[in-house]
């Protein structure tokens, strides 16, 4: 009797590990940082892109706008791809479009935008990547949506896409 | 001479406790960096890797050191911006408590099995 | 045209199970004496089908026939013959005929070399045996087929892995399978042996060779996986708390408590249910880790390419094993009577319940710290790692009673002993502590904990050192074993207290300087080879001391598929290795260093060799200490 209980018990457990792994299975192993809830803007000071001089943060986001900060470099390859719609994005005025240009040769970065058009109001550099963290991002490119109160609200990991076009432009909807 | 010799000294001992303190960051750097998971690399800590990822997380951290602030306040910083993963020791919270638990209870169940199996005698 | 011959033969050894099988149980029921002849044959016929498809799928490596996918995705035609050869079971499809290769091997070997053993036991075995094959038969040609053919064919493969490319793990994973595939055998002998209630001290005898060779085996990859580990990717570590190293570990240490527990069976009929349990475990584990490691659902440095698929398949099959052998321990399993199993404490057995309790512990940390990320993952959608620290804090403060019973065990005898020597004893311990007080307060400033650790690990140094030159021999496979333990971990702990490590920036010409000597980056020279072209550094480092070493990491760019790597380079001496690796920095152009000065590396390996080294005197001994 006591046996049977032991047995059914372990039964279940190697069951229960059986659900656990085959639903393990089906998760990506690859992690990506989620925003589950709304945060506040970090508070930093950034050189600007053309200017070279500091610039407060609070003072980037100082209109009652809605922002989109995008977090770009000349060396990424996936950056080339999502420039276009950057493009289409910074024709839309009720938003402001700042880059953030992560641990790039700045040479580099001004021929990329000289090639290929200037979506952003204003570009901040970020030559140690250490911006990027505080947003919390870990790679490019990355794109955060920023409400009228400066929280972030949105975060796209990797290039944007016509698809994710339209769920940003229903968001400012 | 008397004079030269106290300066000398106190000198050397500023150096000294100066050059401590320096060896000292650099050692709780290496440590914090070993414990956060380099998140575009595999199963690699930041500390061993030099990717552009880990290479900013390094400069954070010895930036957030020198602003003075301690070991767990810069676990706290990491876990906000990227979530648990990032932290190669599982801090004791509700979430890992059967991770931490589960192997000690283990050890203690065993000691009683193993106890039991035993003829305590003494002559 | 090996394609074919390959893919048939594979079909021809599923096919050739059925037979066997059929067969086999036939004569399950036939009251001949000792097994029939066809059985064997067909055995051996099974065996040789595996291998003329693995030999077609070496040869089609070789020959670079890019019409089979298989050496498609993982060849290239620059890629010299050696590294051709060693990517057949570089890849999962190659690595899994391997698995295939070794089983139908094993069960042969085990078939010729048990003839003393009752028939219906050695048949059972086979049959279970069988099981496992027909598994690994199905998932091999259902899910993973080495042999697909491709058209049109390519003119190029895709290359190997280039930190695939090393001799280490050349041999690794054939040494690897031999341990994990010999723990198969282990698995269908134990299950056989309860079903004919032979769970005796002759079968203890029988099955110590298996387990002892499993053991050789398994020590020997895990040994290669980390040296490999050490040389390949660049960052002076050589145990990462990775999940597929925590998955090769698991089974050594069942393997490692159950090699000790058969000690026990051998002398008298104790502990069986555990035998059993461990014998069982320990293949479950194996193919445990074979489902973690294959399914991609961890996240880890080494990555198969991953297949939903494949993972399904592999996870049904070990939930299959696991319930046959849940089903027949339950069913068959007669416990004994429970005052013979009860054992006096101060007695060898007592010391070898304990060995086992502690490896218990081990082996549970390390399986629910690779396993529980997945648990909670499924459960909370919380995603955490588990790291070294973790597995750190856990086993290292449990190491100092472990060796501390580790040393003491060996001096009991069976059944029942009485502490002799106590003086000696005594004194050794006294003595180990002085030592390590001394020498650790010259050398560190956590002189109090590191103290406490490496005491204990002198201890079992010195006692068995002692053994080994004073006791005449009396049981030299043990001592050896125990020495290079704690030799083991000795250099282990010296390693990690006593590393140095500069990482800094450099230019070429540049010098840096750090207290204990200083770096000088003379040149850098640009080679061109078969299958990659290489940036090697040359620098010359003083230590305070005047001793010039003079080192060349190089950077090597391959062609196929286009990767770069960092080649450290080593120089090793019996005291002390000394690291030096160096990494691009992008857009700049200086180069990152990583220097580092690893005292007694060496000797990890050469007391894993010395600890595998015991274990094959066990198991050439002919007779048993009474």
């Amino acid at each position: 009797m006591k046996n049977k209980i032991f047995l059914f018990i372990i039964i279940l457990f190697f069951i229960f590990c059986f659900i656990i792994f085959y639903k393990g299975l089906n998760n990506s192993n690859i992690y990506i940082p989620k925003l589950n809830n709304k945060k506040d803007l970090p508070i930093f000071i950034a050189r600007d892109f053309y200017l070279e001089t500091e610039v407060n943060s609070e003072k980037i986001f100082l209109d009652n706008n809605f922002y989109i900060l995008n977090i770009w470099a000349s060396w990424c390859v996936p950056c080339r791809k999502e420039h276009p719609i950057l493009m289409e994005l910074s024709r839309n005025k009720s938003i402001k479009l700042i880059g953030l240009n992560y641990r790039d040769n700045l040479n580099n970065a001004k021929k990329f935008i000289d090639e290929l058009g200037n979506p952003y109001s204003q570009i901040l550099i970020d030559e140690e990547g250490t911006l990027a963290v505080e947003f919390g991002a870990y790679g490019v490119p990355e794109t955060f949506i920023i409400d009228k109160n400066k929280k972030i609200i949105k975060k796209f990991i990797g290039p944007l896409n016509q698809k994710l076009l339209k769920e940003i432009k229903l968001f400012l909807k | 001479m008397k004079i030269i010799k106290l300066f000398l000294i106190i000198f050397i001992l500023i150096n000294f406790s100066q050059s401590k303190s320096d060896v000292k960051s650099e050692e709780l750097k290496n440590k914090i960096l070993k414990n956060i998971r380099c998140l575009i690399c595999q199963g690699q800590s930041v500390y061993d890797s030099e990717s552009d990822f880990a290479l900013s997380i390094k400069l954070i951290v010895e930036k957030k050191i020198n602003d003075g602030l301690s070991e767990k306040q810069i676990y706290e910083f990491l876990r906000e911006k990227y979530g648990e993963w990032i932290l190669y020791d599982p801090e004791l919270s509700k979430n890992t408590y059967i991770l931490w638990l589960l192997p000690l209870l283990l050890f203690l169940f065993g000691g009683a099995i193993v106890y039991m199996n035993l003829i305590i005698k003494k002559k | 045209m090996a394609n074919q011959i390959g893919y048939y033969s594979l079909i021809l050894g599923l096919a050739l199970s059925f037979i066997l099988s059929a067969v086999s149980i036939k004569d399950f029921y036939n009251n001949n004496q000792g097994i029939n002849q066809k059985v064997l044959s067909l055995s051996f016929l099974q065996f040789f089908f595996v291998i003329i498809s693995f030999l077609s799928l070496i040869l089609s490596f070789v020959n670079s026939d890019f019409s089979n996918e298989t050496v498609f995705n993982n060849s290239h035609t620059t890629k010299p013959l050696f590294y051709k050869i060693s990517g057949t079971w570089g890849n999962h499809e190659g690595s899994l005929l391997l698995w295939l290769l070794v089983l139908t091997l094993f069960i042969f070997l085990f078939l010729i070399k048990s003839n003393e053993q009752p028939k219906k036991y050695r048949i059972l075995t086979l049959l279970f045996q069988q099981v496992i094959i027909i598994g690994f038969f199905l998932f091999l040609l259902k899910t993973s087929n080495p042999f697909n053919y491709l058209f049109p064919i390519p003119k190029e493969g895709l290359g190997l892995n280039p930190i695939l490319q090393d001799p280490a793990l050349a041999i690794h994973p054939p040494i690897l399978y031999l341990g994990y595939v010999g723990s198969s055998i282990i698995f269908s002998a134990s299950l056989s042996a309860v079903t004919q209630n032979y769970v005796s001290k002759e079968w203890a005898q029988h099955i110590k060779k298996w387990i002892l060779i499993s053991w050789i085996f398994l020590t020997l990859g895990i040994m290669l996986g980390s040296i490999w580990a050490y040389y390949e990717l660049g960052w002076g570590g050589f145990w990462f708390w990775d999940p597929v190293e925590n998955v090769s570990l698991m089974p050594w240490l069942t393997l490692t408590a159950l090699l000790h527990c058969v000690l026990v069976l051998e002398r008298r009929v104790a502990l069986t249910s555990w035998i059993i349990i461990l014998s069982i475990a320990t293949f479950i584990l194996s193919m445990c880790g074979t489902f973690l490691v294959r399914s991609g659902i961890l996240n880890s440095v080494h990555t198969f390419a991953n297949d939903p698929e494949r993972g399904i398949f592999i996870l049904i099959f070990l939930f299959v094993l696991i319930f046959l052998s849940l089903g027949i321990f339950f069913l068959f399993h007669k416990e004994n009577n429970k005052n013979l199993d009860k054992i006096f404490w101060l007695s060898k057995e007592a010391s070898i319940l304990i060995n086992n309790w502690f490896l218990m512990y081990f082996l549970s940390v390390v399986l629910i710290g690779t396993t529980y990320p997945i648990f909670l993952d499924v459960i909370s959608a919380q995603k955490i790692s588990v790291g070294p620290p973790f597995y750190h804090k856990l086993i290292v403060p449990f190491l100092i009673p472990f060796l501390v019973f580790m040393s003491l065990g060996p001096k009991l005898n069976w059944i029942k002993s009485k502490v002799e020597n106590k003086f000696s004893l005594i004194i050794f311990f006294i003595i180990s502590i002085f030592l390590s007080f001394f020498i650790l307060r010259k050398l560190t400033p956590g002189v109090l904990f590191n103290t406490v650790l490496i005491s204990p690990a002198f201890y079992l140094f010195f006692i068995t050192a002692k053994d080994l030159f004073i006791k005449k021999f009396k049981n030299l496979p043990q001592s050896i074993a125990h020495f290079s333990f704690s030799m083991l971990l000795l250099s282990i702990l010296f390693n990690s207290i006593l590393s140095l490590e500069i990482i800094t920036n450099i230019k070429v010409g540049e010098k840096y300087n750090f207290d204990k000597g200083q770096i000088f980056f003379q040149k850098l020279e640009k080679n061109k080879n078969s299958n990659y072209n290489s940036v090697i550094g040359h620098f010359k480092i003083n230590n305070n001391k005047g001793k010039i070493i003079y080192l060349k990491p190089e950077l090597r760019i391959y062609n196929q598929p286009v990767t770069i790597t960092s080649e450290a380079d080593i120089k090793t001496t019996l005291l002390a290795d000394t690291f030096l690796v160096m990494n691009l920095v992008k857009g700049k152009e200086y180069f990152n260093i990583r220097y580092q000065v690893k005292p007694f590396m060496i000797w990890i390996w050469i007391s894993v060799l010395l600890l595998s080294l015991g274990g094959l005197m066990s198991l050439l001994k002919k007779k048993y200490e009474k």
